[in-house]
């Protein structure tokens, strides 16, 4: 009999994916003020997973938590999070000092999750490969090192045997590759996992009844002590424009110019 | 050699693509949603036949473009008009100067150069120029004019040529010119929000021009990739935004226009008040380039709008629409932006064409967007929310979806705005744009779909003319868009729905043109919305202000063919 699955998906809150991120003034981070923030596509995958792997009910899924670690926005995602299909959730609620100060780094986040995991007596993490805004690709990772659970990063099918074994495949250079590890364990998901689900009207109503619970850092002990300090942030260098020729000699004239015939 | 209209589109494409690509590193470029931006489906739009060679559209039987003076016998060229000679080329070349700025097809051979100029992107319309000029200033077109008019040589101005009458090309040997070329934007005033621009700057340049000084151009439109802000304002387009910023004649302030005889109308007002006398730029608004052709245009541009929210309704009646709109407007009031319909034929020939997810899991008859935008995000979900659960609640919407992010939002935009050019898949569309008071809006399309199947014109297969009868358009502005998608013209299926369709709207007081102008396509049927009075009238304003290109009785109606400004607008 296979075990009944209990996952947990962790989701971030981050700057819109069709945003153009600006630095601030002050050169220290990424203007996040006024600018309008999504679910991380990447989490959204790891939903997506999550709630089919419940539809396909093989094997069984006892309860999907979503999790999310930031400011009393990130309740925004979590709803977003249950009505794609989540159960409840948990928002750890890290208060905004400004500018990206209080965010976590991925270890911080690992530790957390550890004991998410050990206090919720999850056997399934699917996180997403990475986080679009500081692009680390660490969390799941570490949270495998932390646990000494197995994993399989960057998913773009998962399977899941009767005998709790879970076949990832997962895209790499060149061609495809295809692990196994046996349950508990990790999963981060890639791009072509699946297509996420729009969050239906009905669903959003549901989403408001399920159970949000708040916490902090310290209800879990966890050291959010930042371990790098961020010096400088700066936007790449503009692209130098083209310029216009008038016409077909012109293009000669300027391409002989530049010893390009 | 790549005209310079295909140019515009290819270079619009570039600099999408560099747009989305430069925000966001290359992992994120699903292979799906990417593809589906409104931006993509936009500037693919009024593509030209030799340019993707239909591609993009699959297999498409319309191949061959029937000459205009073909497939309309009873059009007349006017023998008042002269010939081109080389004498009348070498006047422009050296006026122009620039070898590009004339495409001079009467001492050489240039069919394939002056083809995308000649024909039109529906492939309905094409004619026989053999020049086409692209005038750089105010200056020359005024010279070029003036020299036309002395020398009784008739022009057709074109802007993005993305119109869909037939307003945008030549019948005859008509003088192309060409706007292209006139598209520096003059200036800016951040506090008033008053923009200035050359007539042939294209809507999505400008438009992100303003996206990033916080502003926004308050006309939206589908083939803003393409279309030139001049053939906006001439044919007084209306669009996605006219629910929320109202039409062209209230944010137009100004307007630096060539009459015909090549005096330059400099009322380049930027003012917002101005009562003194006649309001004369408000004949070129909506005035397709009959009277002159606009050069430069000074607009009001709206504060840009911090927060989006999109949402994606599926109702089961007409009747539920309505309330649902009713709704919209008591609820949403202030915040509400679009309000989009789209009929559950429109929907399945867009998936058909496409294959893409459908955003609701059931199917249904109607479909609506909803588009809110305000300043204050918080306060826009707090109305949207209390909106939704009242559809839901009282079972207006039988099911809908939210977009929960920017991807989102353009990806059930797609849905409304990747209808002109899906439905083009088969071949030949007739498009008709109508207005028509709101409890009666659909019944017209069921009324011509009742009509065409009765007579076995629709069908699956190759043997009948017509794939299906679509109807789509701004509820918001009581503005529907009868579209029959067709394998290929047929003079049958056009028996069939004129004068049927204008008669319809003449019954019903609509207008048989809401937003897409006269241009050819429809001047013989003015009479269905404007008295005889009014077209007098007009008649009296070309004959003022265009004295050289007197109607003729041979063309009894309201625009010539002749010494036309006109350019036009699809969405």
């Amino acid at each position: 009999m296979p075990t009944p699955l209990k996952i947990l998906v962790p989701v971030k809150r981050v700057i819109d994916y069709a945003v153009k991120p600006r630095v601030n003034k002050a050169r220290t981070a990424v203007e996040t003020s006024g600018v309008k923030h999504s679910m991380n596509p990447f989490d959204e995958l790891s939903i997506e997973a999550a709630v089919r792997m419940r539809e396909s009910k093989n094997p069984p899924v006892d309860d999907i938590l979503a999790l999310s670690a930031g400011p009393a926005k990130c309740v925004d995602v979590l709803r977003t999070a249950m009505a794609m299909g989540a159960d409840r959730s948990i928002h750890v609620e890290i208060p905004d000092a400004g500018q990206g100060q209080a965010e976590l780094e991925p270890l911080g986040v690992a530790k957390l999750l550890a004991k998410v995991v050990a206090d919720e007596g999850r056997n399934l993490v699917i996180l997403g490969k990475q986080s679009i805004d500081d692009d680390s690709s660490q969390t799941g990772q570490m949270l495998a090192g932390l646990l000494g659970w197995g994993q399989a990063t960057q998913a773009s099918k998962i399977e899941i045997d009767d005998s709790d074994r879970v076949t990832v495949t997962r895209e790499v250079d060149g061609g495809v590759e295809t692990v196994r590890f046996p349950l508990p364990g990790i999963i981060t998901t890639d791009l072509r996992l699946n297509e996420p689900r729009y969050a239906s009207l009905p669903n959003i109503m549901k989403a408001k009844k399920k159970k949000l619970e708040k916490k902090s850092l310290s209800d879990y002990g966890v050291d959010e002590r930042r371990r790098l300090k961020t010096v400088k942030v700066e936007e790449p260098p503009p692209r130098k424009g083209g310029g216009k020729v008038e016409d077909v000699d012109g293009l000669i004239a300027k391409l002989k110019e530049l010893g390009a015939i | 050699m790549a005209t310079t209209c295909l140019k515009n589109v290819l270079f619009n494409r570039r600099l999408t693509a560099s747009s989305i690509k430069s925000s966001r590193p290359s992992y994120l470029l699903r292979p799906c949603p990417a593809a589906q931006t409104r931006w993509s489906s936009a500037t693919t739009e009024p593509r030209q036949p030799d340019a993707d060679g239909g591609t993009k559209g699959g297999p498409s039987t319309q191949r061959y473009i029937k000459y205009t003076s073909e497939s309309y016998p009873g059009i007349k060229r006017d023998n008042k008009f002269g010939k081109l000679s080389k004498a009348h080329v070498k006047f422009f070349k050296d006026l122009l100067g620039a070898q590009s700025a004339v495409i001079d097809g009467v001492s050489q051979d240039a069919t394939d150069d002056l083809e995308p100029f000649n024909s039109d992107w529906m492939r309905k319309y094409k004619g026989h120029t053999k020049l086409v000029v692209k005038p750089g200033s105010t200056d020359e077109v005024s010279k070029v004019l003036k020299y036309c008019n002395n020398n009784m040589l008739a022009v057709v101005p074109q802007g993005g040529n993305s119109g869909l009458v037939g307003g945008s090309v030549p019948v005859y040997d008509e003088i192309v010119i060409n706007m292209s070329r006139m598209n520096s934007i003059r200036g800016f005033d951040e506090v008033s929000g008053t923009l200035v621009v050359d007539a042939g700057c294209i809507l999505e340049i400008v438009d992100h021009f303003l996206a990033e000084r916080n502003h926004i151009f308050p006309l939206d439109l589908g083939a803003k990739g393409s279309c030139h802000i001049g053939g906006n304002v001439a044919t007084n387009a209306g669009g996605l935004r006219l629910l929320r910023y109202g039409s062209l004649h209230g944010n137009v302030l100004g307007i630096e226009a060539v009459l015909p005889d090549g005096t330059v109308m400099d009322d380049l007002s930027k003012l917002r008040k101005n009562n003194t006398g006649y309001d004369i730029k408000q004949l070129f608004i909506g005035g397709e380039g009959t009277i002159g052709i606009i050069t430069g245009v000074s607009i009001l541009c709206p504060q840009r709008s911090k927060a989006a929210n999109v949402a994606f309704f599926g109702l089961e009646s007409f009747d539920k629409v309505q309330e649902a709109f009713r709704a919209a407007k008591s609820q949403l009031s202030e915040i509400l932006s679009a309000f989009e319909l789209m009929d559950g034929q429109s929907q399945d020939l867009v998936h058909a064409v496409t294959a893409k997810k459908r955003p609701l899991e059931g199917q249904y008859p109607f479909y609506c967007l909803i588009e809110t935008s305000g300043s204050n995000p918080d306060h826009d979900s707090e109305k949207l929310e209390k909106f939704l659960e009242h559809v839901m609640g009282e079972e207006i919407v039988s099911d809908g979806v939210l977009a929960q992010d920017e991807t989102q939002i353009q990806s059930l935009w797609s849905w409304r705005e990747g209808i002109p050019e899906c439905l083009g898949h088969w071949g030949g569309v007739y498009k008709y744009d109508l207005s028509i008071p709101l409890p009666e809006l659909y019944k017209l399309v069921e009324d011509t779909r009742e009509r065409l199947t009765s007579v076995g014109l629709i069908g699956d297969d190759e043997k009948h003319p017509v794939v299906g009868v679509v109807g789509y358009g701004h509820m918001g502005d009581s503005n529907l868009h009868l579209n029959v998608a067709t394998r290929r013209f047929d003079t049958e299926v056009e028996k069939k729905l004129e004068p049927f369709v204008y008669e319809w709207i003449a019954k019903r007081n609509g207008s048989i043109s809401a937003e897409h102008g006269l241009g050819l396509a429809k001047k013989a049927f003015v009479g269905y919305s404007r008295s005889e009075t009014m077209i007098r009238l007009m008649k009296q304003i070309k004959d003022l202000y265009d004295p050289v290109s007197r109607i003729t009785p041979l063309l009894d109606c309201l625009m010539t063919n002749y010494t036309a400004e006109r350019y036009h607008e699809p969405i």
